[in-house]
């Protein structure tokens, strides 16, 4: 018996792949996400049967109810008013603590030449990380130990994480600065201080205003709700008056906040639009 | 030397300190509380008690299952937050008008559009913190709780960005076959999501890293996981068991960014 070499004489169509194949690695990425997802949901005994129930359908009826009519008495309203304010401040002065405080560490930890070595690069950085993993509501909980309750907390809660985001752009936007200015002041013997001021900051300005900007509109919805763990702001009033069931005035607080937050939106959008034309 | 550009200077610094003041005062800005020697003698304390960390077998045991709970917590919610953001986006998405492919979106869909996009903007612009404090109001303390904020508001950014992704893509392929008939559905499979599905996949991927970020957060308000295990700890000024769990979601938080990145960077 010799075996057949002449091809068929109608080739079979091409069949599609396989569904599964240890080869592809979409197919082992999928199984993954699925298998996280099912193991997620299989640990975590959510009561869905409790939500989905006719009770918690009335109950969230009536609670939604409730809202209506939002508080807006005079006095709520002026109260509403300083908490804004409050929060506005917060977000303001939290970014331009950590603006400062960021360009001061990403100057350590970026390389500002060819030839720096960069030695506080890595140590930096890993403080930089650190900063910036640990969220703000966080930070605001340990920073209320030293701090006290209050706006303060907050502002320094607001401050430290964004720290540790800034001053890593920063230090990405330094590094990635175009560096022919720069070398030409140095080759003058120009001492590094000024080379910085001089030649590197102008270019990467823009680009640091715009990332201070963005951050900004992250740090007013952040410190709108630091409050909750009595940190100031719109937050601390709104933990306050839900945890009272006050629900109109509690409806009242949160159109505020939406209406902060899209006017800070548009705001920063507009000012981010002039800045980089 | 004589700095030219000294009157500009100062008055700008003036000008800044004039503006700040204001701020200062409404954030009761004082430094000098934190060195007060009562404040500095409890934080000196609560820092002091930091080392040596908690490290009993029970505790670690007890901080492995609530770190499994965060992370359990953020996948649940992102998963939900697809089957929000999926359907709404495919019915958002201006590409898949049929009556757009000759001038003019028709006026039943163009608000049906807009509806859905103000939906999407109510959705996300809740903060999930807020979610969180009305959903354990009807669902009580727990998980469940964080899971449907997590959810809504990342159903809400999901859903938005999702639109952007596929109105900027190469919408010709979409639209050809539209206008040789075939359906928005096989539009969408065959022309609009190859040219975008690893965009899409590589944020949906990011989004999860910082749902594991809010779902820690969650846990302060009672949605349970890390967070409310810290909270607790930080109510009893334990600082070792503060520590430990810092550290633990610290390396959570890295670790997570490290798969994403792996991932985003495997789907080019």
């Amino acid at each position: 018996m010799t075996p057949r070499t002449t091809p068929a004489a109608n080739q079979p169509y091409q069949l599609p792949p396989p569904l599964f194949d240890a080869r592809c690695k979409a197919c082992w990425f999928v199984v993954g996400i699925l298998l996280l997802v099912v193991a997620s949901f299989w640990s975590l005994d959510l009561q869905w049967a409790q939500f989905f129930s006719w009770d918690a359908a009335r109950s969230m009826g009536r609670f939604v109810g409730e809202f209506f009519p939002p508080d807006v008495s005079r006095a709520f309203l002026k109260k509403v008013a300083i908490g804004a304010w409050e929060t506005l401040a917060m977000s303001v002065l939290g970014t331009l603590l950590a603006a400062v405080a960021g360009l001061a560490l990403a100057l350590p930890a970026s390389r500002l030449h060819h030839a720096d070595r960069g030695p506080a690069r890595s140590p930096t950085r890993l403080l930089l990380n650190a900063l910036r993993a640990i969220p703000e509501l966080v930070w605001a909980a340990l920073l209320l130990i030293s701090a006290g309750l209050g706006p303060f907390a907050g502002t320094l809660a607001l401050a430290l994480h964004t720290t540790g985001v800034l001053g890593r752009l920063f230090a990405e936007a330094i590094e990635n600065a175009p560096p022919g200015p720069g070398d030409a002041l140095r080759a003058q013997g120009v001492p590094n201080g000024r080379v910085f001021l001089y030649a590197t900051l102008p270019q990467v300005l823009p680009q640091l205003m715009s990332y201070t900007l963005y951050r900004w509109e992250n740090n007013i919805r952040a410190a709108a709700v630091l409050g909750v763990v009595g940190a100031g702001g719109l937050g601390q009033l709104l933990a306050f008056h839900m945890g009272l069931f006050h629900m109109g005035k509690t409806a009242t607080l949160i159109g505020a906040m939406l209406l902060m937050v899209a006017v800070v939106d548009a705001a920063s959008h507009a000012s981010r639009r002039v800045l980089t034309r | 030397m004589r700095d030219p550009a000294w009157v500009s200077r100062v008055a700008w610094i003036s000008l800044a300190v004039v503006l700040l003041w204001p701020l200062g005062v409404a954030t009761e800005f004082k430094p000098w509380v934190l060195l007060e020697p009562d404040n500095l003698r409890v934080s000196g304390q609560f820092i002091a008690s930091f080392w040596p960390l908690a490290h009993s077998q029970e505790f670690l045991l007890m901080v492995a299952r609530d770190t499994w709970r965060t992370v359990a917590m953020a996948t649940a919610g992102v998963t939900l937050a697809l089957v929000i953001a999926i359907p709404l986006t495919l019915l958002n998405t201006g590409v898949l008008s049929v009556s757009a492919l000759s001038g003019r979106m028709a006026r039943g869909p163009f608000w049906v559009r807009q509806t859905i996009r103000w939906l999407l903007i109510v959705l996300r612009s809740v903060p999930e913190l807020v979610w969180a404090l009305i959903f354990v109001r009807v669902v009580g303390l727990g998980p469940t709780a964080g899971v449907l904020a997590i959810a809504l508001t990342y159903g809400g950014m999901l859903g938005k960005v999702y639109g952007e992704i596929l109105e900027s893509s190469e919408t010709h392929p979409t639209q050809t076959l539209l206008r040789n008939g075939s359906g928005r559905l096989q539009a969408f499979f065959y022309g609009l999501l190859p040219t975008s599905a690893a965009e899409l996949t590589s944020y949906t991927v990011y989004r999860w890293e910082c749902a594991i970020r809010s779902s820690v957060v969650l846990g302060f308000v009672g949605a349970g996981g890390l967070g409310q295990q810290m909270d607790n700890s930080m109510k009893m000024f334990n600082g070792g068991e503060v520590a430990t769990m810092l550290l633990v979601f610290i390396a959570l938080v890295a670790l997570a960014d490290r798969v994403s990145a792996w991932l985003r960077k495997a789907l080019g």
